[in-house]
C-alpha cells in the first residue's frame, strides 16, 4: 500500500517519538513537535506509539492512496476535515488537508505507519543534520507498513493552551522576571522547528556571561538582544545565553501548535523537587 | 552538584572528562546526555523516573574506567581562511606566525554541541584569543577551521556561524552512517598539519 505525495503542503517530513541518546554527537532528539498528537493518531489506528506519521506545517499537503488506507488527522485542526477520528479512504481516492483553522501542524497518521529505513533507530527527520528522510516533495511515493494491532476509532481530543506553564530557569536570577511573567508575547514568522522566536517586551540581563552548558528542551533562552527563544524539538544541545525559564512537558504540545502571530503569556509552576 | 534544569532534566555539575558519560546515559529512565564544559545536562523521562532517582544513581555509579586512552586525530588543514589577516592583525602578528602557532598545540575535545559534529577544542594558544565577529555569517561552509574567545573548532556541516574562519580541511567529521556519527568524540585529542 502506497501513498502518492501529490502537493507536500508549506513544509512536510515524517516524525516518530524521535532520536534520543546522540547528544554526545551533538544530535537532539528530533521527532513530532507534538508527540502527544502523533500518539492520539497511532492510538486510533491501533498502531505502537512510536510508529512514523507525516507532520504538515500550517498548510496541510495532498495524497493519494491508491490502494486505500485507514487514517486519522490530529493536532492542529484543518478547515475542511473532523481530527481525531479515524477516516476510512477508498482506493484511490485524494486527500486534501488544506490549511489549518487552529494549531500550527497537523499530523497525518495511516493504519500500518509510514515504512522508511531508520536512521540510528528512529524514522524522524531532523532538518539541520540531515539525519532521516528528507522533507517531502511532490512526486514522492511513500509505503504504508503492516497494520499492527486493532483501530479504536476516536479519541477525546487535548486541549492547548496560550498560558504556557513554565519553571524557573538555571539562570532567572539574572533577569527582572516580573516583566517576564506579566507581558504578553507574539510568536513570530522566524520559528520554525529548531525553536519559537517570540516578540515583547525585552529582558535585561543583569549579567550575560555564562560558560555554555547544555540546553533543555523547552529552555527559554535569552540572547543579547534580550527577546526570548523557546527551543524546540530540532533544537542545539549546548548554549550559552542565559535561560530564564523552562516548558513544563505537559505544554510542550501547546508550544508545538503555536502559530506565528499567536500571543502567549508565561505562568510560573513551581518544581517539588529537592535537590543535593 | 546538581542543578535543576526543567522537569525532566537536570545538570551534573562535574567535567565531563571526570565523568563516566556512557554509564550516565544507561542510568534506567535517561534518555540522553548534553555534556559542556564544566557540566553535564542528563534528561531523562518523567513517566519513567524522576530527579531524585536519577541523583541516587549518579552518586552509586562506577568511576570512569582508568587507563583508557584517549583517541589521537591528525587533521589536515588548509590555512586560508577569510579572516586569517584579521586575526593577524588584530594580534600584530604575521599569518605564518597564526598558523604556527595554532598548527603547533595540541587540542582537546572538551564536548560536542551547537550542531551535529561540532566539537569545542581546548588549548588554543593564549596569544590567539580572538572575539567572535561582530556579525555572524548568514552561511560558513563545510569544514571550515574558526576560532572564539579561547576556543577552536571546525564546523562539521554548513551552518551561520560567528567564529572568525582560519582554514579548512577536506575530512569529513559527521557521518549518520558511522557508529558514533561523529569523528572527533569528547576526550579525544587533535593535531593540525598545515598542508
Amino acid at each position: 500500500m502506497r501513498i502518492l505525495v501529490d502537493n507536500p503542503g508549506m513544509f512536510t517530513t515524517i516524525q516518530d517519538l524521535g532520536r534520543p541518546g546522540h547528544g554526545l554527537d551533538g544530535v537532539s532528539r528530533a521527532g513530532a513537535a507534538d508527540s502527544q498528537a502523533l500518539k492520539i493518531g497511532n492510538q486510533i489506528l491501533g498502531n505502537a506509539p512510536n510508529t512514523p506519521g507525516l507532520e504538515m506545517t500550517l498548510l496541510g499537503g495532498t495524497f493519494t492512496f491508491p490502494e486505500g488506507a485507514q487514517i486519522a488527522l490530529t493536532g492542529g485542526k484543518p478547515a475542511a476535515h473532523q481530527i481525531n477520528k479515524l477516516i476510512e479512504l477508498k482506493p484511490g481516492e485524494t486527500l486534501r488537508v488544506g490549511g489549518l483553522e487552529t494549531g500550527a501542524r497537523c499530523y497525518l497518521c495511516v493504519r500500518g505507519g509510514i515504512d522508511v529505513p531508520l536512521v540510528a533507530g528512529s524514522a524522524s527527520t531532523h532538518v539541520l543534520s540531515g539525519l532521516g528522510p528528507p522533507p517531502l516533495r511532490k512526486g514522492d511515493e511513500l509505503r504504508i507498513g503492516p497494520p499492527q494491532g486493532e483501530p479504536i476509532g476516536e479519541v477525546t481530543p487535548p486541549e492547548y493552551r496560550k498560558q504556557i506553564r513554565v519553571t524557573e530557569g538555571p539562570q532567572a536570577d539574572l533577569f527582572d522576571t516580573e516583566i517576564f511573567y506579566q507581558s504578553e508575547y507574539t510568536v513570530t514568522a522566524g520559528s520554525n522547528r529548531m525553536g519559537l522566536r517570540l516578540e515583547g517586551p525585552p529582558l535585561a540581563s543583569h549579567d550575560s556571561q555564562m560558560v555554555t552548558e547544555g540546553v533543555p528542551l523547552g529552555a527559554i533562552q535569552i540572547p543579547a538582544n534580550g527577546q526570548p527563544i523557546i527551543l524546540f524539538v530540532d533544537q542545539q544541545t549546548t548554549g550559552g545565553y542565559p535561560k530564564v525559564a523552562n516548558v513544563i512537558t505537559a505544554d510542550l504540545p501547546s508550544v508545538a501548535q503555536l502559530r506565528p502571530h499567536d500571543r502567549i503569556r508565561f505562568q510560573k509552576t513551581v518544581s517539588k523537587t529537592n535537590l543535593i | 552538584m546538581f542543578r535543576y534544569a526543567s522537569d525532566q532534566s537536570l545538570y551534573l555539575d562535574a567535567a565531563p572528562e571526570a565523568t563516566n558519560l556512557h554509564a550516565l546515559l544507561h542510568i534506567p529512565g535517561v534518555v540522553n546526555i548534553h555534556p559542556a564544559y564544566e557540566s553535564t545536562l542528563i534528561v531523562f523521562d518523567p513517566e519513567l523516573t524522576t530527579h531524585e532517582a536519577i541523583q541516587q544513581a549518579v552518586l552509586t555509579l562506577p568511576p570512569k574506567p582508568p587507563g583508557a586512552q584517549p583517541t589521537r586525530h591528525e587533521i589536515p588543514i588548509h590555512y586560508d581562511g577569510p579572516d586569517l589577516p584579521n586575526v593577524a592583525q588584530l594580534h600584530s602578528i604575521s599569518i605564518e606566525r597564526v598558523i604556527e602557532l595554532h598548527a603547533n598545540a595540541e587540542y582537546k575535545v572538551a564536548f560536542l554541541g551547537f550542531v551535529p559534529g561540532f566539537a569545542y577544542l581546548k588549548g588554543l594558544p593564549e596569544l590567539l584569543k580572538t572575539p567572535r565577529l561582530s556579525s555572524p555569517r548568514k552561511s560558513v561552509p563545510a569544514g571550515s577551521l574558526g576560532i572564539a574567545g579561547a576556543q577552536t573548532g571546525i564546523y562539521p556541516i554548513s551552518t551561520p556561524g560567528g567564529w572568525q574562519l582560519i582554514g579548512r580541511t577536506e575530512v569529513t567529521l559527521f557521518n549518520p552512517a558511522n557508529t558514533p556519527m561523529s569523528l572527533l568524540q569528547t576526550g579525544d585529542t587533535v593535531k593540525f598539519i598545515p598542508v
